[in-house]
């Protein structure tokens, strides 16, 4: 930047200002809020480490059983076979030590009727990951959709939406989901068995939680619709529908994302409270929550059996705390 | 600037009147209660008339919650006015529906004050300045992009600047983009809101003259809105002063300047500093005393008489009317100044006009 200030007014001869030309006279690629977050993101050590570990977490979710028998098969046992050769029968403990630790079954295995509990621990991260992800995904659209109607509209529009969230807020979800799963039937709309009970379980997470995202996008739009963008959208002749989609929601997609990262390790330990409350997906379909029911009773002969799916709801939580907190501080526009 | 002079003379109501404002008033209802029960209204805008002929750059001035940045904004229809009647181009567009006035917003367009909420900071500079081709549908022949850049270069940007965002620029250039998405669709009339009041001085000189240089190039007929006299004095044709949500005189620049008719015209002109010392003692400096009254309940007639010196018992009682005492020069005033000053041929009509003004027994200033 060397042109000097044209103070004469004459700088207005249309020059166009060259000197920020980059040096080959390549067209000038500008770095959206987006890449900026990123490059900030990747600076935020605990952040990236917890969105490499909820990468690898989505991954081994997505490809535990395929292709080709998936991450499961790379030991070669699957996670409802029983393996009774393998459980001392007396004590109903798994031989061998830490609890059957061995190369064919990396993770131990389970008391009583050694299943593998490798074999387990994934197959119990896709329902785990599925549920907390479809429910974030449900509460978010619900939420956002929610929110940015009550604070763009206001008046009574935002008065019928905010008591109905305080209403959502009043439930007693978790009595609620105990009723509701105990009352659903084994088939229903086309659905049965664990699809049935997994797609019930979204619906009680997601349905209940979006008026926590609907605050916080109720009060954002408030404070965006009277930016004076919005105003020049209007003078342009734009409808309502353009301005909340085109004009304010692209300023809402941060706080969203940030909420929904932090809402889904909330929804995975949701999930494993209803599977621990026998309420989550059945036997023997495994599940993280279910497992650690189980092992509550073999917690003196083999407590490996609590640590490891106790150990893989932590981490799993840990990690999508810390990127949603990094993305909270990337994406912070006050930081700006 | 050539096309100033040979406008300096004309009646106010020329026929070529792109814009004509009649009556106009907005008031804001304060509601107390559960039941949103009215106890009282914010008259901030209460009557206003004026008329802006094609070509020619209206100011609006007056101190802050005078009224002038709601006269702008209901005359682009962002609020809807409480009474009164805005004519464009015959057309009356008061009460005119969103949809059915969409077709219209192509020919008044709208420069914000704040360049730094203006633009929405997720879109690039392109799709910042092709949003007005969108929503109105225009195809371009050589497609948005290419037009969008030939705007670009007109408002003094890089066309390579196309694929950037707002926060990559300073406040002139965010300012710059701004008028540019104005000029996409080739208005006939802009409304300038403090175009440059968040600006600094330095630029403040550049984006107005780049005002005045699109005028020249694109014929366009400008309403600005702005509290710095200076910058009023530079651009502006014709000048109308504003005080608790009435005009209380409209006059061309020279006229308005040099011989300001209104008491509250000449407390403002006063106040605008001098910046040579040795000239600074020639001018008396006329003070303001006390607040400007809550425009909830404005002062009856005359609403300058709370702080005015020359007030009498007639500005308490009578409202003055906004009353032509010099070719082209209109004042709201029982006790004008400068009125001697005028023409001789003009004098005998101005005598006719504060007499008419003025109450019957009133001897004249």
């Amino acid at each position: 930047m060397t042109a000097p200030l044209d103070v004469s007014g004459q700088a207005l001869e249309a020059q166009p200002e060259a000197v920020l030309e980059g040096a080959g006279g390549k067209a000038i690629e500008g770095r959206s809020l987006g890449q900026i977050a990123w490059m900030r993101l990747k600076r935020d050590k605990a952040a990236f480490v917890g969105f490499y570990v909820v990468l690898f977490l989505t991954l081994v979710a997505v490809f535990a059983e395929r292709p080709f028998g998936g991450l499961i098969a790379l030991f070669g046992d699957s996670p409802n076979v029983p393996n009774n050769d393998l459980v001392d029968p007396m004590t109903s403990a798994p031989i061998g030590a830490w609890g059957g630790i061995s190369l064919e079954h990396p993770l131990g295995l389970e008391p009583v009727n050694g299943r593998d509990l490798f074999a387990r621990i994934l197959s119990g991260a896709q329902i785990s990951l599925l549920v907390a992800f479809l429910a974030t995904l449900l509460s978010v659209v619900i939420g956002s959709l929610m929110g940015v109607l009550a604070g763009y509209f206001g008046g009574w529009v935002d008065t019928i939406i905010s008591r109905l969230m305080d209403v959502f807020l009043a439930f007693p979800l978790l009595l609620f989901a105990i009723a509701i799963v105990g009352a659903v039937p084994d088939e229903a709309l086309g659905l049965k068995g664990n699809a049935l009970r997994v797609a019930v379980i979204v619906f009680i997470i997601g349905f209940f939680n979006w008026p926590y995202i609907a605050r916080i996008v109720r009060g954002q739009t408030l404070s965006l619709r009277e930016r004076e963008f919005v105003d020049a959208a209007r003078s342009l002749g734009a409808g309502n529908r353009y301005i909340i989609f085109r004009e304010v929601f692209p300023n809402l997609a941060a706080p969203i994302l940030v909420y929904s990262t932090l809402l889904i390790p909330t929804n995975i330990l949701f999930e494993a409270a209803l599977s621990f409350l026998g309420v989550g997906v059945a036997e023997p379909q495994a599940s993280w929550g279910g497992m650690l029911t189980r092992a509550v009773d073999y917690y003196q002969i083999a407590p490996h059996f609590m640590l490891v799916p106790g150990l893989a709801i932590f981490i799993t939580v840990m990690a999508f705390n810390l990127l949603g907190d990094g993305l909270r501080d990337a994406l912070d526009p006050r930081a700006r | 600037m050539s096309h100033r002079a040979d406008k300096g003379g004309e009646g106010v109501n020329a026929p070529e009147a792109l814009l004509s404002v009649q009556g106009l008033q907005k008031h804001f209802p304060v509601t107390k209660g559960l039941l949103k029960r009215q106890i009282g209204a914010v008259r901030a805008v209460d009557g206003v008339s004026f008329d802006v002929r094609q070509g020619e750059t209206l100011g609006l001035v007056g101190e802050s919650g005078c009224g002038k940045s709601t006269t702008g904004r209901l005359v682009t229809r962002l609020m809807e006015p409480t009474a009164g009647k805005i004519f464009f181009e015959g057309h009356d567009i008061t009460h005119m529906s969103q949809s059915k006035i969409r077709p219209l917003r192509r020919d008044i367009q709208m420069i914000f004050q704040d360049p730094y909420s203006s633009l929405n900071p997720r879109h690039t500079v392109g799709a910042i300045v092709g949003a007005p081709f969108r929503i109105q549908g225009v195809q371009t022949e050589q497609g948005t992009k290419k037009a969008v850049q030939e705007i670009l270069e007109l408002v003094g940007l890089n066309p390579e600047h196309y694929n950037r965002y707002p926060h990559e620029f300073s406040g002139g250039q965010r300012q710059r983009i701004g008028i540019a998405r104005t000029l996409a669709l080739k208005p006939k009339m802009i409304i300038a809101d403090e175009p440059v009041s968040a600006l600094d001085v330095s630029i403040q000189a550049q984006v107005v003259n780049l005002l005045e240089d699109l005028q020249n190039e694109l014929g366009l007929t400008y309403v600005i809105v702005a509290h710095d006299l200076s910058v009023i004095r530079h651009i502006s044709d014709r000048v109308a002063v504003m005080y608790l949500g009435k005009i209380v005189e409209l006059a061309d620049r020279k006229s308005l300047y040099d011989s300001p008719m209104h008491p509250y015209t000449n407390a403002l002109l006063s106040a605008v500093p001098i910046p040579d010392p040795a000239r600074r003692k020639d001018r008396e400096r006329i003070r303001l005393q006390g607040d400007v009254p809550s425009p909830l309940n404005p002062p009856p007639a005359c609403r300058f008489h709370t702080r005015c010196w020359k007030a009498q018992v007639i500005c308490k009682t009578e409202e003055p009317p906004l009353a032509e005492l010099a070719p082209g020069h209109q004042v709201a005033c029982h006790f004008p100044e400068n009125v001697e000053q005028a023409t001789a041929p003009a004098a005998a009509k101005v005598a006719q006009n504060v007499e008419e003004a003025l109450h019957p027994k009133k001897p004249v200033v």
